[in-house]
């Protein structure tokens, strides 16, 4: 397929024209503090009322019907102009085309709207204190009572649950079945009766995440998704967006790589070749990432367990852009700031969403065709 | 723009493919390596048949080109079968030939160029000082600054990879002079730029399939030794490297004829020595013994890899070049 850039050169213009106008001068304060979160999800509002929170969903849902080449010069154009970080995305980028998928209409119908402005911010409940990589041993579970369901047990590292208003994950549903059987994928109101959840503060203290407690926290049939015991494929769809283009767009790494650049121009030593070439490397591998999206929208067969070439790709980049950042930065390197913020932030990446020791495993069975250990 | 293959374009490739894996090229490797230059001739020959070097040809000079895309096509096939020969110096030579605005050299060498006639190797020093496989060429020529010559090649110098023959030259016979020479030659070095970042892409692709191979059958411990995971891992790391130096290769391929072009082919330069070399390495750990010898044909791939890794301009060289493009600084 071809991708025609020069079709979306009006789409480019309006969303820059409209960013330039409306993007905060002063960065927002951090989205993990609760300061932070009301002044983020304002900013949703103001974007979902330009019509640009989703852009590639369909139009009675808030979006444009984007195509993804338009979501892909979006995302460039939402990075290049500095705009703040998106304390919607768990759920813009990881629920919403599992409903997508999976949803009823009635489901679709009422969760999109007000995810789409922000009124409703969600928070992923996947983890559990003995299930982290191995997600299939989750323990949390869901117990059939009249109309819905009954969720019991913990869940953590659930991110932006802090101060979020509904989370959403899997459930052990069937006592008796193991692993990946017997899950059911629901949502729930994290201020439900039956739900506490606890901060946690992140390596640099902000609440960025928090565990859950569920003690017979009521959950209704309407907010299951896709069929009782069938949450492991429900969850499976949502491992694929996250770690295809879908989480982390490459126009968030080459504004990143732009502004590297940059510093390197006003802070860097020029005969410092080592840095230098960090600083060359970032925006080399930042300039892939984008071509490598090109690619992978203009094939029409599935990527699969290629999504996870990905995803070890942009959080290792993620992680050396910015502590070349701050290596350039010298001693003030550790100052509070953007660099260190996008900083402690990417070295997250290569933990969640499936580390990325998960992901190499993943690639080499399912992509390079190893055998799986102890498979004789 | 298209970001991958067209149905042509990957038939081309896969043309070339199957030609060459007919075609005993480890063989040829070996006999070129000892002076034996006839079969590698003949490849030569044939793969000149198949548009290889017409690919670089522009039609104002009777060629169907550049086209860049199927350029670097060809020479992933190239560098996965680690074909012998001045292939990269000869497409570079060409886009010299044509760029000069002379006549009179471009058709005496052009056509034959173009058709495989003629074999034709470049020295464009300081990134390219030695006249690759010199005494197999009908041409050598040389860029010494301003001024095209024909290149006298001195003894021949051994390099880690035996099927790379390099020879110090001194000026010959003057063949053009000026400033257009000197910018003539910038588009040149360019262009083989591209075509050995292309090459080395395919051979590091190359050596992750037998790597993968090898990993899947050889056994230790009772077990294939790919279902350990520190093979698995280093094997993943091998494809992750190579699967984003490929794009960066392609997207250079299409930049052609933008001002962009010399930073796109330095990115995909750096990305895919640095890639094809990794591959290299963790293809030696993963066979283990067998690859460290002359006699395995795939050592000859890996030390394909690490030559070609500083062969037209080393990845701090590129590097530097896009932090100029970029900063507007000289590295």
């Amino acid at each position: 397929m071809d991708l025609d850039l020069s079709s979306v050169a009006p789409f480019r213009a309006e969303v820059r024209e409209w960013l330039r106008a409306h993007v905060p001068a002063a960065p927002l304060p951090s989205l993990e503090t609760e300061e932070g979160f009301a002044a983020h999800r304002a900013w949703e509002r103001d974007l979902h009322a330009a019509r640009l929170s989703v852009v590639s969903w369909p139009e009675e849902y808030g979006g444009r019907n984007a195509t993804p080449l338009e979501w892909l010069v979006f995302e460039e154009e939402y990075y290049a102009a500095g705009a703040p970080g998106r304390v919607g995305q768990n759920g813009i980028n990881l629920l919403a085309p599992t409903l997508f998928q999976h949803g009823t209409p009635g489901q679709l119908a009422r969760v999109l709207p007000p995810m789409a402005s922000g009124e409703v911010i969600w928070a992923q409940a996947w983890s559990e204190p003995g299930a982290g990589s191995d997600l299939a041993s989750l323990r949390a579970t869901a117990t059939r009572t009249d109309g819905g369901w009954l969720l019991n047990g913990q869940k953590t590292w659930s991110s932006r649950a802090a101060f979020a208003d509904w989370g959403f994950g899997p459930f052990r549903s069937d006592p008796e079945a193991e692993r990946h059987r017997g899950l059911t994928y629901l949502m729930f109101p994290l201020d439900a009766e039956g739900v506490t959840r606890r901060p946690i503060g992140r390596i640099d203290g902000k609440p960025a995440f928090a565990e859950l407690f569920f003690d017979d926290a009521f959950v209704p049939d309407h907010d299951v998704i896709g069929e009782p015991g069938a949450g492991w494929k429900v969850a499976m769809s949502t491992t694929g967006n996250e770690r295809g283009l879908t989480l982390r767009s490459p126009g968030r790494f080459l504004a990143a790589a732009d502004r590297l650049v940059e510093l390197w121009r006003e802070h860097g030593d020029p005969a410092d070749t080592a840095l230098r070439d960090r600083v060359a490397d970032a925006w080399i591998k930042a300039r892939a990432y984008r071509l490598k999206g090109f690619e992978t929208i203009s094939r029409t067969e599935d990527v699969g367990a290629e999504s996870s070439v990905n995803k070890i790709f942009w959080s290792e980049l993620d992680v050396a852009l910015h502590q070349t950042a701050l290596d350039l930065l010298g001693p003030d390197g550790e100052l509070a700031g953007e660099w260190l913020e996008g900083y402690v932030f990417s070295l997250a990446g290569p933990i969640y969403a499936g580390t990325n020791e998960i992901q190499r495993n993943v690639i080499a069975e399912r992509v390079l065709g190893l055998p799986k250990a102890g498979s004789r | 723009m298209r970001f991958v293959l067209d149905a042509e374009q990957r038939l081309f490739g896969e043309t070339l493919g199957k030609l060459l894996a007919e075609s005993s090229v480890p063989r040829v490797v070996r006999d070129w390596a000892a002076g034996g230059h006839e079969p590698g001739l003949a490849l030569w020959r044939t793969l000149a048949e198949t548009g290889v070097f017409a690919v670089a040809v522009p039609e104002s000079a009777g060629g169907p080109g550049p086209l860049p895309v199927e350029l670097v096509t060809a020479f992933h096939e190239l560098g996965g079968h680690g074909v012998p020969g001045p292939y990269a110096e000869a497409v570079a030579a060409a886009v010299l030939l044509d760029r000069l605005g002379d006549e009179a050299l471009a058709s005496r060498w052009l056509p034959a160029l173009a058709e495989g006639a003629s074999v034709v190797t470049l020295a464009l020093p300081p990134a390219v000082p030695y006249a690759l496989d010199a005494d197999a060429a009908d041409v050598a020529l040389l860029v010494d600054g301003d001024r095209l010559c024909a290149a006298v090649p001195g003894e021949v110098r051994a390099s880690l990879d035996p099927a790379r023959r390099l020879f110090p030259v001194t000026p010959g016979e003057v063949l053009a002079e000026g400033p257009h020479v000197a910018a003539a030659a910038a588009q040149a070095y360019d262009m083989g730029v591209l075509a050995c970042a292309a090459q080395l892409v395919g051979t590091g692709r190359r050596l992750l399939e037998v790597s993968v191979d090898y990993a899947r059958t050889r056994r230790q411990f009772g077990r294939p030794i790919g279902e350990f995971q520190a093979v698995k891992h280093h094997l993943a790391d091998a494809l992750v490297g190579l699967e984003y130096a490929r794009p960066l290769v392609h997207g250079a391929a299409l930049a052609y004829g933008t001002p962009d072009f010399a930073r796109d082919v330095s990115a995909a330069k750096a990305a895919a020595s640095e890639a094809a070399y990794a591959a290299a390495k963790i293809a030696l750990q993963v066979h283990g013994a067998i690859a460290y010898t002359d006699e395995y044909d795939p050592s000859l791939l890996i030390r394909r890899a690490r030559a070609l890794h500083t062969a037209w301009g080393s990845p701090p060289a590129h590097r530097a070049r896009v932090i100029a493009a970029l900063a507007g600084v000289s590295g």
